[in-house]
């Protein structure tokens, strides 16, 4: 497997699409190349970072005062 | 001979279906449920394309109403979600042409550049990089970085990994194909990873002569 053949699959391989072979080629591939495992490792914790940290938060206030209006005119058919 | 055997599950109704039919029959307080199940991500995604709090705001308010609205042209082929989320995200490009008067925006804009496409920053990262930065640093970190990739990518980025939509609804929310959606996903998450590793990358030690 070349590097450009491994960042084709990147995608699959960090969202688990693909059969046990693939991933198998892709590990090897990996063992073998250390650029393209330091770009799987960080891109996977990039995605992960982003999913576990709230970064445009709903305040509560601010919640209720939309909720209201939003149901406020639901109630008199918008 | 077997016979191939249903997935479990597979025709079971989503929650969303039986509120949609008690709004459709008149049950306004079905309406309030879904609107506090889904307000904070409709929100966000209003935040990371329009950039703007109050924009926001206003996009959130109409995209819920917008769907209560049309709630009868609301098929149940796709969830309702992916339904509201593309009210929401047609309902944040119509605020940003308001507010850029002289200039188009449209989901494909700026998603020529090559930038991001090959990975150039092949330094590896702090075991948990996001450690040496306080919640506030970090928050500012990633909104800075995310708000950098073109248009194009950061929707389908965070439809599709900070929302949790499948490939395919995220291409059904924002009417692309799917292949058009992998190909910016991908770009989307180098770019990032490229942009984070400027923050995140481990640093060397002093006894190695190179500047911590």
């Amino acid at each position: 497997m070349t590097c450009t053949e491994f960042l084709a699959l990147l995608d699959d391989v960090i969202d688990d699409t693909v059969t046990a072979a693939v991933r198998s080629e892709v590990e090897q591939h990996m063992h073998k190349c250390g650029h393209c495992e330091v770009v799987f490792n960080t891109t996977r914790k990039t995605i992960e970072i982003y999913r576990s940290h709230e970064i445009y938060e709903l305040p509560p206030d601010l919640r209720e005062r939309l909720h209201t209006a939003i149901m406020a005119r639901c109630k008199k058919g918008c | 001979m077997s016979t191939i055997q249903p997935i479990a599950g597979e025709n079971e109704q989503h929650p969303d279906v039986a509120l949609v039919d008690r709004v459709r029959g008149g049950d306004v307080s079905a309406y309030d449920t879904l609107v506090r199940k889904y307000d904070r991500q409709v929100f966000r995604i209003a935040q990371h394309i329009t950039q703007n709090r109050e924009d926001a705001e206003d996009v959130t308010q109409d995209a819920f109403l917008k769907a209560y609205e049309k709630l009868d042209q609301f098929q149940g082929n796709s969830k309702f979600y992916t339904w509201l989320v593309r009210i929401a995200v047609n309902e944040s490009l119509m605020r940003l042409r308001k507010r850029r008067t002289s200039k188009m925006v449209s989901i494909d804009e700026d998603v020529e550049t090559e930038e991001g496409s090959v990975p150039r920053d092949l330094a590896d990262w702090s075991p948990d990089p996001e450690q040496n930065y306080s919640q506030t640093e970090l928050a500012e970190i990633l909104r800075r970085t995310v708000q950098g990739l073109p248009h194009g990518f950061r929707v389908v980025f965070v439809l599709r990994d900070v929302e949790g939509l499948s490939t395919e609804e995220t291409a059904e929310a924002l009417g692309l194909s799917v292949p058009a959606v992998k190909s910016r996903l991908l770009r989307a998450r180098l770019q990032l990873r490229e942009r984070l590793s400027r923050y995140f990358r481990r640093k060397k030690s002093p006894a190695d002569g190179v500047e911590k």
